[in-house]
């Protein structure tokens, strides 16, 4: 027990490395949030740009969605931060991972919000258009607020998968969780940092999953 | 414009680099037939034990598949990989991968199983008991095929996820075929290897996710 | 919006209007007018092509060739702000088709805050004002999923009447309906011709055809076989399809 302790457990490296833990949990947190705040307005905004049902721009919609759905976001992240650069475009690692994750989320979301949008009845579009009122009023108003009570559960699953790929900053240097625990871990010989940046995780992530589980109930809204 | 071309879709190094890719693809298929059965039966495994009427076990159950999806998979790995080493228990890449994969993967595959399960209506469970077939027999001839038919386009996207998942096996050096495109790259100070296993990625799993599209789209309505 | 006619051009004229889906040719040259504060009735069996020339009226569908006028304006014209024009035209749907997320005054004023551009305040004075006239002002805050279908489809005549059409379109507004429930919005159709409002109405209430219709249109295959007043047309009808059709009716 003691040499459990002493390998994953050790006090005084638990003091000496906890403020480099807690600068990759900011870190984390602002790359995360950021991802999900652009991520699910770019795939709402894609969704309602794919109601207007233009065939060419339709087509380049599904184009991107298909790849950002099919590619492992790690081939994303090392194509983006090793090829930019060689092209003459340097953006730093932070930048490049919340860039992929942003257009994988949005990827996500932009066909979990169609599917919402799709299932909203014709009836309700040809109700508010038969009153005069506008496409995108109709869009609004009407199909949207009914389409996104749909698509909450999908989408904080999603979302939340998602923002757990920020681990994937370690491999191109984002000074986030992982890569501060891993540094560290090779620095002291001890693995009492890595213990660290797991409970960092899971300290992070159970009251992301609580939030989502709350948001699913309240969300959940019986049909007329 | 030409020097996108180069750096993206330069051919010539494409082809030198196919050998060691195409290596690498075999690594990640044969990861794929070790990581995807071992996940579908644990998360049968796991579903099972979380509906068992023993207390103790379904707590257990929960916290450990709350606790495996919390935790990214890539840190999972890297503490299998790099932190049991510490305490005693040193894994080669590919054991460090398969473990990591199992308990990640059961969970996810678990809690898809567990939504089938109870999908199934408790008539089915109570009719097949009165006619006297067995706990077993019943989840196995009634409410199991039943349940997977009700989940199986999530059975099918989650297994999607997971062979997109095999690429973080990369890091621990296992050599599946990110980390050989990503190989030929560091050797070759251009980034097309890596265009070159993004291809081979979509030709494998495009047509699955229009798939699942679909099927989504189907269920919403 | 002033609609200025001359006292003889009728509300809605419809001119040679066809509609295909695809191969399917559902209507085949229909002229059809509409005159102010007149009920027409349109009776016809299933896949006459009904529904769709009333969905044509407020171009819901887009028809093949042919012209919908309204009050003399061109509603096919390139020029013509059809959202303007809608609001000119009241529908009435079989499924109701309420808002769901929105009370039945929510439902009601909706379109007279965002497209008739009024206040919130004058927008829910003009909204009880169409639910009283339906009966409903009681349930003015109930959900459409706190409504039995009839009060709901009498929301729906409110949510249309706020917007003072000139037109009233009808598309089988009983036929969802429980027997039972059917009276009570028949009633309200019923206080809407006495009061002059000009209507067409799609529907099998053959009672009600008799009772209330001024005209009565008999549909088949899409076109129209005849059209007269409803004691001719049921009582004496011209053409042996419409012969058969009153007689499968009332068997």
């Amino acid at each position: 027990m003691n040499a459990f302790l002493e390998t994953f457990f050790k006090p005084n490296l638990i003091a000496q490395y906890l403020p480099s833990i807690l600068r990759g949990v900011v870190t984390t947190i602002e790359i995360a949030f950021a991802v999900v705040v652009t991520g699910l307005v770019l795939g709402l905004l894609l969704a309602i740009i794919r109601s207007f049902q233009i065939k060419p721009v339709n087509a380049l919609i599904v184009i991107f969605v298909d790849m950002f759905r099919a590619l492992p976001p790690l081939v994303i992240v090392l194509l983006v931060y090793f090829g930019l650069p060689n092209v003459g475009i340097s953006i730093p690692s932070f930048a490049v991972l919340w860039l992929v994750l942003s257009l994988v989320l949005a990827a996500f979301a932009e066909e979990i919000f169609w599917a919402g949008i799709l299932s909203v009845p014709k009836g309700q579009w040809e109700a508010a258009r038969s009153t005069g009122l506008t496409f995108l009023a109709t869009l609004g108003y009407i199909v949207l607020p009914q389409a996104v009570r749909l698509t909450v559960p999908p989408i904080t699953n999603r979302t939340v998968a998602i923002t757990k790929n920020t681990a994937l900053g370690m491999v191109i240097g984002v000074p986030e969780i992982l890569n501060q625990a891993t540094s560290a871990q090779s620095f002291s010989g001890n693995a009492t940092p890595l213990m660290m940046g797991a409970l960092a995780y899971i300290v992070l992530f159970i009251p992301v999953v609580a939030l989502g589980r709350f948001l699913e109930t309240r969300f959940a809204w019986r049909r007329g | 414009m030409d020097a996108l071309l180069h750096q993206f879709f330069n051919l010539d190094i494409m082809a030198r680099a196919l050998p060691l890719v195409l290596q690498g693809l075999q690594q990640t298929v044969l990861l794929c037939l070790i990581v995807i059965p071992l996940g579908l039966i644990g998360g049968l495994i796991f579903a099972l034990a979380s509906l068992s009427s023993s207390l103790s076990v379904r707590w257990g159950m929960i916290v450990a598949i709350d606790f495996f999806r919390a935790v990214p998979p890539l840190v999972l790995l890297i503490f299998i990989y790099s932190g049991l080493p510490f305490a005693g228990i040193r894994l080669s890449p590919l054991a460090a991968v398969a473990l990591a994969f199992f308990l990640n993967t059961s969970s996810y595959y678990g809690e898809i199983y567990r939504a089938g399960i109870e999908s199934v209506g408790r008539g089915q469970w109570d009719a097949a008991r009165s006619t006297g077939l067995s706990a077993f027999h019943t989840l196995a001839s009634v409410v199991l095929p039943q349940a997977i038919r009700n989940v199986l386009p999530d059975l099918v996207s989650n297994t999607v996820e997971v062979v997109k998942l095999t690429s973080i096996a990369s890091v621990v050096a296992l050599p599946e075929l990110l980390y050989s495109a990503d190989m030929a790259r560091s050797l070759t100070f251009n980034a097309s290897p890596i265009v070159l296993a993004a291809a081979i990625y979509l030709v494998m799993l495009w047509p699955v996710v229009r798939l699942i599209s679909r099927l989504e789209r189907r269920m919403a309505s | 919006m002033q609609l200025t006619l001359p006292v003889t051009e009728p509300i809605l004229r419809v001119r040679a209007l066809r509609k295909s889906f695809g191969a399917t040719e559902v209507l085949r040259g229909i002229d059809l007018k509409v005159d102010a504060q007149e009920l027409v009735f349109i009776i016809g069996p299933s896949g006459s092509g009904k529904s769709t020339l009333l969905r044509c009226c407020n171009r819901l569908e887009e028809p093949t060739s042919g012209a919908v006028h309204l009050g003399g304006v061109d509603l096919m014209a390139r020029g013509t702000d059809i959202n303007a024009m809608r609001r000119k035209i009241g529908m009435v749907f079989q499924s109701f088709n309420l808002y769901p997320h929105m009370t039945a005054l929510g439902n009601v004023t909706l379109a007279l805050r965002k497209v008739a551009g009024k206040s919130r305040a004058e927008a829910d004075t003009l909204g009880m004002a169409a639910l009283d006239r339906v009966g409903l002002a009681a349930k003015a805050k109930s959900y459409s999923s706190e409504l039995s279908g009839g009060q709901q489809q009498r929301v729906a005549i409110a949510r249309a009447l706020a917007l003072e059409p000139t037109v009233m379109l009808f598309d089988e507004p009983t036929s969802a309906l429980d027997p039972e429930l059917v009276g009570s919005v028949l009633a309200v159709m019923r206080e809407l011709k006495a009061a002059g409002m000009t209507m067409l109405v799609v529907s099998h209430e053959m009672r009600f055809a008799r009772d209330a219709a001024d005209r009565v249109i008999f549909m088949d295959h899409g076109v129209i076989v005849e059209e007269g007043a409803p004691a001719e047309l049921f009582g004496a009808p011209k053409e042996p399809r419409t012969r058969a059709f009153i007689a499968e009716l009332t068997r």
